[in-house]
């Protein structure tokens, strides 16, 4: 069985290519729309948040089921593995933002005499923003390249250790995640709107996270299966990532629906106005996102054909994934922007060109190692595996 | 007067592999009895997808118009009542109890059309073959009405594969 990935030319150019059709938007873009500052800047954490949510999804995927003692992923696991790979980048994308601080993020500016922006200051102030982010890449790089790693040395040795080991590092990076994934909602997306704040926010910004990497990964499996690698994956495999895609569309919803219900009931002005912004603003948007997100693959996803089915179950996942960009960015753009913000050739310019890179990291990351690890104890499983 | 053989295996692998062997020759099988659900006999057995899912969807569905309207004609049309200051027709404050209402009817409807469906239910005939399957034995239930070189012929494939107390049996 041949289970060596070789990055083709013409897939290297097709990447290339949209990169390069993202370049043009963004010039179409300075040349049609005199972009203000505030706009690119918007662009970049926008796009540096989704890429980063996507790669962040492969160490989690792998975490989450090596300390369930999952069997059915371990024939996958390379694919959530190269997912991991793009965080260091992520982590220099995201460092850019020291330039676009005064842009971002309003809390920043310093004669604003704002008695609530002033009583969060302890957290919300400039050095501490950046030393946590310095805490969360540490801890996501750091842990995700020593599964990585000991994911090669199982490779190499049948050594049982190696799996106690994984374990160990998955729960580790369990507790972390547990953490730093609130956290860094709350730093690089709520506090976009300094004076707002809602306890649910970091589960519902997790909870986009997962949806979209499974997206993702389904993706990237049909993608490899069409061309004619990946044969050990089969339709039990698609039918619990599937799963998974409804299931996780679900909780999205839940979530959401709870955030918005609860606001509109207490009727509070200082909250209303988060989804008051959104609802004038963008109400075509706002609604677009709930049928992208819930509706779409609800019914699509809920009949047992349709999850083993894969170009079906690709389809729906190319739909959640726009879903979910949009979603990061109506969260973002009110609070940036204004009302008056619009998706224009700079927004989805940016999106292109990141999708080109990402794409170029983790198919080189694919083909460096052979797409079917060795020696894990629960791969013989992986093949037998029935839902 | 229906005849049949039944046969008995301690191993469920013992099981799929005999199951597989007699659909190959084109002998029937009536039923087969587990203690647990096993993987794979519904492919080998050949069943067909159970139908229960959609009597879930529209039932939930029923549900779903049933509990929203219910809702709009209760609090906008027969008795208004301001609550909060909110619109009467206040569409996130029947989303939980519209949600809660499919939930029930989609749940009550699969119970009650898989008993029906099943003939179970109130007064039902205890129907259990052998007090064994319902702990550690599987059995294969196979029509025997068609010839007596039936039962031999299935009696030497099924010895090969492993099972024991293979027996003709009759009843009413």
């Amino acid at each position: 069985m041949n289970t060596n990935y070789i990055i083709s030319k013409k897939t290297k150019r097709v990447f290339l290519s949209i990169s390069v059709i993202g370049i043009l938007l963004i010039a179409l873009g300075f040349l049609f729309q005199n972009p203000e500052s505030k706009n690119i800047w918007m662009s970049v954490l926008l796009n540096n948040l989704y890429f980063l949510f996507l790669s962040l999804f492969g160490v989690l995927f792998i975490a989450l089921h090596k300390i369930a003692h999952s069997g059915w992923h371990v024939s996958l696991k390379r694919i959530p593995e190269a997912l991991s790979t793009f965080l260091p980048y992520a982590a220099v994308l995201m460092f850019l933002l020291i330039f676009g601080m005064h842009d971002l993020y309003h809390w920043t500016h310093h004669d604003l005499h704002d008695p609530i922006i002033e009583g969060k200051s302890a957290y919300l102030n400039v050095p501490f923003f950046f030393i946590r982010m310095a805490v969360y890449f540490a801890g996501w790089i750091g842990l995700s390249y020593l599964l990585r790693k000991n994911s090669m040395s199982q490779d190499l040795s049948d050594d049982y250790k190696y799996h106690k080991q994984g374990k160990v590092l998955a729960a580790l990076f369990m507790a972390f995640f547990a953490v730093s994934s609130s956290t860094m909602s709350w730093d690089w997306i709520m506090s976009v709107d300094p004076h707002w704040f809602s306890t649910l926010f970091g589960w519902y910004v997790f909870i986009g996270l997962f949806v979209s990497g499974i997206a993702a990964f389904i993706l990237i499996i049909a993608f490899l299966k069409s061309q004619g690698h990946l044969e050990f994956v089969n339709k039990e495999h698609l039918h619990d990532l599937g799963k998974y895609l409804f299931g996780f569309s679900i909780f999205w919803m839940y979530l959401w629906f709870f955030q918005y219900m609860l606001i509109w009931y207490s009727h509070i002005p200082e909250e209303t106005i988060y989804f008051a912004q959104r609802l004038n603003g963008f109400p075509v948007l706002f609604f677009t996102i709930l049928v992208l997100n819930f509706l779409f693959p609800f019914l699509a996803l809920m009949t047992r054909n349709a999850k083993r089915n894969i170009k079906w179950l690709a389809m729906v996942a190319s739909v959640v994934l726009i879903g979910q960009w949009l979603n990061i960015y109506l969260m973002l753009s009110p609070g940036i922007l204004g009302e008056t913000a619009q998706i224009g050739f700079i927004e989805i310019g940016a999106a292109c060109l990141y999708l080109g890179g990402f794409l170029w990291v983790i198919f080189n990351a694919l083909s460096k190692k052979p797409l079917l690890c060795k020696n894990d104890p629960f791969l013989e499983e992986s093949f037998h595996y029935e839902t | 007067m229906r005849r049949y053989i039944s046969a008995y295996f301690t191993d469920e692998e013992d099981l799929l592999r005999a199951s597989k062997i007699l659909m190959e020759k084109e002998i029937s099988i009536l039923d087969v009895l587990t203690p647990f659900p096993v993987h794979g006999l519904d492919k080998v057995l050949g069943l067909k997808e159970s139908k229960l899912p959609t009597v879930g969807f529209i039932a939930g569905a029923i549900g779903t118009i049933f509990a929203f309207g219910f809702q709009t004609w209760a609090f906008v049309v027969d008795y208004p009542l301001f609550i909060g200051g909110k619109p009467h027709f206040a569409i996130p404050a029947f989303i939980p109890i519209t949600f809660e209402v499919t939930v029930l009817f989609a749940a009550f409807a699969m119970v009650f059309a898989f008993l029906f469906r099943s003939k179970l239910g109130l007064g039902a005939k205890n129907k259990i073959h052998d007090e064994r399957i319902t702990d550690d034995r599987f059995v294969i239930i196979i029509d025997a009405n068609e010839s007596d070189e039936h039962f031999e012929n299935v009696k030497n494939i099924l010895e090969h594969e492993d099972a024991h107390d293979i027996q003709l049996k009759e009843n009413q």
